[in-house]
């Protein structure tokens, strides 16, 4: 049995756990999201205070206090800054570097584990889950950054697919080499050389598994290696024989593979899919069944203030288009306005708007958007026949009606019916394809017409316009 | 397998599915907080880095535990304040125009 201070210690330790839990709970709901959030952080808090204890009780020299201070103030001051001034467009890739970083520290923590004990005192049982660490840690720390730095476009990670020369000769000759070397050191051999060998090929493998995927996936591929670094933290509990690291990662676990699954549903692709090749692969399909569709209709930003102003009820429907322009306090102005003019303004969300679920709402909250007016999808297509205008900003794929037909690459997917509006009004750049590249039929559709415009320009134009009436 | 492998064995099962059960209730519109949440909760690696710092016993042990230290508090830190952010804003309407109706907080 311990002694006190150590039982206190992993009581505390059992506290932070079940505030995690409760702070996931609280984030059911708007009201709640944000204590719950901060009951995660203070269970955090009483975590890494219990551990601060538990180190003083043993004894624990300058040198690893330096360390820990150091550490602390480098990694804080970091996360702070980057945390506090990001964009929010650009927080999917933050979210992502954390990701790395945090998938970095478990594999850092199996790594010097083994090496500390390397000599003929280390359980098969700890190999195995040091082996786990390693691999699921390095895989996420380099494909996190991957992602990441496509979702920045950095030029050495084009954000479109990128073909690894003899990419399934790679894949698999880093499979191999993990696989053999795990099974020669659970055979019960000791060799660091092997280690090392095993953690190149997971690192080299996190690089080439996000290459070749296209920017439009890595929302999910981002999800999943959230999934994996919580999967890499409960093993590093194993490996250190702690059960608040355990219950953490796996929570995390959970929850990743969960969301993960949720988005690539609401894309209609498995997850399977998305990991082994980009939407390339429909092209064929698509020509053929898709066609040359009727003629497009441009509408000038006159014609298009006009609609507005004098519907009664209006569906905003924002897209990718939209967060890239920054245009979500553009759309807010617009809305407001009408409003004052008598209108009904509501937004319509699809699942997968933005970059990630839930990004639109993100994005629109930072504008002041009212949360009430965004409705999701399952809850909005039904108004769309009742709509007098529906005005698309840079959406594409989850408004072509085409996925109500099979045979198509986005044939499946779930979409907002925004062609059953009586009116459609599209922004858009220009008439570039969506992520599945196909053509949409809604841009050919006689009620639509469009507004050929960057998405924040083309706002501040119908705003003008609108004002002016 | 021995008894303590056992016990981590069944902690871990179990905090799984209480993941899958407090997660898969969450709307989807919190997806992205949600995500960034877990994200900053995976950070409790920290306290595992905090342990290998006070068992290290070389310089390149001392290099690894304080890389991962940094790492693990930038997790941590960065993953809670973006989270806060994001939520803050579904808070209300700050806009003077707001009624008391328009507010999603009670």
């Amino acid at each position: 049995m311990e002694d006190t201070i150590g039982v206190l210690v992993r009581l505390a330790w059992l506290v932070g756990a079940s505030m995690f839990v409760i702070g996931l709970m609280r984030m059911n709901s708007p009201a709640t999201a944000r204590r719950g959030n901060l009951v995660s952080a203070a269970g955090m808090a009483i975590a890494v205070a219990a551990t601060a204890v538990l180190l003083i009780r043993n004894g624990a020299g300058v040198t690893p206090w330096l360390i820990i201070v150091i550490g602390i103030a480098v990694g804080g001051g970091l996360g702070l800054y980057t945390a506090r001034t990001v964009a929010m467009t650009a927080m999917p890739q933050l979210v992502s570097l954390f990701n790395a970083v945090g998938g970095g520290a478990a594999a850092l923590i199996a790594i010097e584990e083994y090496f500390s004990r390397s000599s003929g005192d280390i359980a098969l049982d700890t190999t195995v889950f040091v082996i786990f660490d390693i691999v699921i840690g390095a895989i996420t720390f380099t494909g996190s950054l991957i992602a990441s730095g496509k979702l920045m476009g950095l030029s050495f990670t084009p954000s479109r697919p990128v073909q690894i020369p003899g990419g399934q000769v790679v894949t698999i000759g880093l499979a191999a080499i993990v696989v053999l070397g795990s099974v020669y050191l659970f055979l019960g051999n000791e060799s660091p050389a092997v280690m090392l060998l095993i953690l190149a090929a997971a690192l080299v493998f996190g690089v080439t598994m996000t290459l070749p995927i296209g920017g439009a996936d890595m929302p999910v591929v981002i999800s999943l290696l959230n999934s994996f670094t919580g999967t890499a933290v409960a093993m590093a509990g194993f490996v250190l024989n702690n059960v608040v690291l355990i219950i953490a990662g796996a929570l995390v676990g959970a929850s990743g593979a969960i969301l993960t699954k949720l988005m690539a549903d609401a894309m209609n692709r498995s997850v399977l899919n998305i990991m082994i090749g980009g939407f390339g692969g429909g092209g064929d399909t698509a020509a053929a069944v898709a066609g040359p569709g009727g003629n497009v209709r441009e509408l000038g930003i006159d014609d298009a203030a006009i609609q507005l102003a004098y519907a009664s009820s209006v569906i905003v429907v924002p897209g990718y288009g939209l967060a890239v322009a920054q245009a979500q306090h553009a759309v807010r102005e617009l809305a407001e306005l009408l409003e004052s003019r008598g209108v009904d303004v509501k937004y319509a969300i699809h699942p997968v708007a933005g970059r990630m679920p839930g990004h639109m709402n993100v994005l629109l909250a930072e504008a002041n958007v009212p949360y009430p007016q965004l409705r999701e999808m399952e809850d909005i297509n039904p108004e769309f026949e009742r709509t007098d205008v529906a005005l698309v900003i840079g959406a594409n794929d989850v408004t072509n009606p085409a996925a109500r037909r099979p045979g198509s690459p986005v044939s499946g997917m779930p979409i907002l019916d925004v062609d059953r509006a009586k009116n459609i009004i599209v922004i858009k750049r220009s008439m570039g394809h969506g992520y599945a590249g196909i053509d949409n039929e809604l841009y050919t559709n006689d009620k639509t017409g469009m507004l050929f415009a960057d998405a924040k320009e083309g706002l501040a134009n119908l705003v003008a316009a609108v004002k002016g009436l | 397998m021995n008894e303590q492998l056992l016990t981590n064995f069944t902690i871990f099962v179990m905090a799984i599915l209480i993941g899958f059960a407090v997660i898969s209730k969450v709307p989807a519109t919190l997806h992205t907080p949600l995500m960034s949440g877990a994200n900053s909760i995976h950070g409790i690696v920290l306290v595992g880095a905090m342990l290998i710092a006070a068992t290290a016993h070389d310089v390149i042990g001392y290099a690894l535990a304080l890389i991962a230290v940094a790492f693990a508090t930038m997790n941590v830190v960065g993953g809670y304040v973006v989270t806060d952010r994001m939520l803050q804003m579904f808070r209300k309407r700050p806009t003077p125009a707001a009624k008391p109706s328009d507010t999603v907080e009670g």
